[in-house]
């Protein structure tokens, strides 16, 4: 009895070291060398700009028009909830507040998770199972410098803006329901905003917050790319895994921000 | 001796984990030849060329190339060293998001300072060798796979290498391509210069083509000569492979317990 519990505690302890310390060790190299080799990929900066053009400028569509919704959604209940305490005015306030400190980084980061972190990882894991990535090294050309690190960058420069854009898109949407739609006070709506939307408190720490966000989920991204077994499920696994660690990660980063 | 061998492997080991590969592995490439290493699949030859090209460390011995201890360099040197390397990958390897020409002109543009308009002559150049300078506009999606080896052949010769490496380029060709790919081998290695070492099981098309046959079993070169002395070899497993026998000392079934055994157990 004894001896198959230490088997089993034995055993999960196995899984952890394999799965998740090993792992972590390896993930926290790879982003040394990508730091380390990230030199050429700013002296080459049009390899960093088409990445961006992938990442950032593709993913604009699901952004703008969730950031829109959200918004939308958020100016109704706000609308609902704060009309019972005849402080429908404030509704600029909630709306602004809840998008820039904690609604925009965090769903731009799941969107940008799904659209973007996981076409990088596909992206990489195809190009090392068809060889490429070999076919670079053997060319002396280090892969973690020419493909690797322009992605990185484009994902982390990406990503502030795009939250940015998602709480404006967002700002907007709760002004066209509750001002346009509703009839809230638009003089009010606006000036209780600006009144309340501290710059240093709330928009920067929005847009560190975006960054820190934007860092875990492209280095998630290009080292399950990286790390992906050269086969199609092996790439399709990665593909997964970074979406679920990165939607992970990013709720338990928002819990740290706090 | 040492500097009419352009490579010399010499007592190289290796092993995945507790799988040994490369067994003990003695051989030369003498400047200017082109040399096979054939074997079945699974012999260890693809690992043996990635070995030479210092993309896999072996466990003991040394792999010289132009006199430089390959598994010895740091990675600077070693990428100094490839500069002067080409390699053709199994299926190409070509850069999916780049053209034809695009993928040519990559190491151009990576290693040298040359202006545009002398990387678009050099690149269209390497393509005209392999016939291809109509397709450089054309994406490797676009290209059938033999014309994607061709390309891919023009992409690793495109700094000029001393050395060249072939992993398995006949693989999955139809018979034209097959004899184009195997008329460039020669050609190119003869007018760059060059020296070139085939790795491949395609006995017939590697039997006209080289100088010197490195025949390799279960990690161990079993036997060495020229293609005459191949095809007039007495090794029985050689023979078995030459002539593709199904069955002979190489079994045509994998290690299994008995048949009768097996089916009516139980």
């Amino acid at each position: 009895m004894t001896g198959r519990l230490a088997e089993l505690v034995r055993a999960l302890g196995a899984r952890i070291v394999d799965n998740w310390i090993w792992r972590l060790g390896f993930a926290c190299r790879f982003l040394w060398f990508t730091l380390k080799e990230s030199g050429p990929s700013f002296r080459r900066f049009h390899l960093t700009i088409r990445e961006i053009y992938f990442t950032g400028v593709l993913s604009l569509i699901i952004i703008l028009v969730s950031g829109l919704f959200v918004g939308m959604v958020l100016g109704l209940q706000g609308y609902d909830t704060l009309v019972r305490y005849g402080s429908s005015e404030a509704l600029g306030v909630l709306v602004s507040l809840s998008l820039v400190r904690e609604l925009g980084p965090v769903v731009a980061g799941l969107l940008f998770a799904s659209r973007a972190g996981s076409a990088i990882t596909a992206e990489i894991g195809l190009m090392k199972a068809t060889e490429q990535l070999s076919a670079m090294e053997m060319m002396a050309v280090d892969p973690i410098a020419r493909v690797v690190a322009p992605r990185f960058w484009a994902g982390v420069i990406s990503m502030p803006l795009l939250a940015a854009l998602f709480s404006a898109m967002g700002v907007f949407g709760g002004y066209l329901v509750g001002v346009r739609l509703i009839g809230v006070d638009e003089g009010s709506f606006w000036s209780q905003m600006q009144a309340a939307v501290d710059f240093r408190e709330d928009v920067l720490n929005g847009v560190i917050k975006s960054l820190v966000f934007g860092i875990a989920v492209t280095w998630i991204a290009v080292y399950e790319g990286y790390d992906a077994p050269p086969t199609a499920e092996g790439v399709s696994g990665a593909t997964t895994r970074t979406v679920v660690t990165s939607s992970l990660v990013l709720t338990a980063l928002m819990f740290r921000g706090r | 001796m040492a500097t009419s061998n352009l490579v010399e492997v010499q007592n190289v080991t290796f092993g995945y984990d507790e799988r040994q590969v490369l067994k003990d592995i003695n051989l030369v490439v003498p400047q200017g030849k082109v040399v096979a290493i054939m074997g079945l699949s699974g012999c260890g030859k693809t690992t043996l060329l990635r070995v030479i090209g210092g993309a896999l460390l072996p466990d003991r011995g040394e792999v010289r190339v132009a006199g430089r201890v390959v598994n010895k360099l740091s990675d600077s040197e070693l990428f100094a060293l490839r500069r002067r390397m080409g390699m053709l990958f199994q299926f190409g390897a070509l850069f999916t998001d780049m053209s034809s020409f695009e993928n040519v002109a990559f190491q151009m543009r990576e290693h040298t300072n040359l202006p545009e308009s002398i990387i678009r002559d050099l690149a269209l150049m390497k393509l005209q060798a392999v016939g291809l300078r109509g397709a450089a506009d054309l994406m490797p999606s676009e290209l059938s796979g033999g014309m994607a080896r061709r390309v891919a052949l023009a992409r690793s010769i495109a700094l000029d290498p001393m050395l060249m490496m072939y992993d398995e380029p006949f693989t999955g060709l139809d018979p034209i391509s097959l004899g184009v790919i195997g008329q460039l081998i020669r050609r190119l290695n003869d007018s760059l210069g060059a020296t070139s070492i085939v790795v491949t099981h395609d006995v017939a098309e590697a039997l006209e083509l080289v100088d010197y046959v490195y025949y390799m079993s279960a990690g161990k070169v079993e036997f060495q000569g020229t293609p005459d002395q191949v095809r007039a070899a007495g090794l029985s497993s050689l023979r078995q492979f030459v002539y593709g026998e199904p069955d002979g000392p190489v079994p045509f079934h994998y290690p299994a317990p008995d048949y009768r055994q097996d089916l009516f157990a139980q």
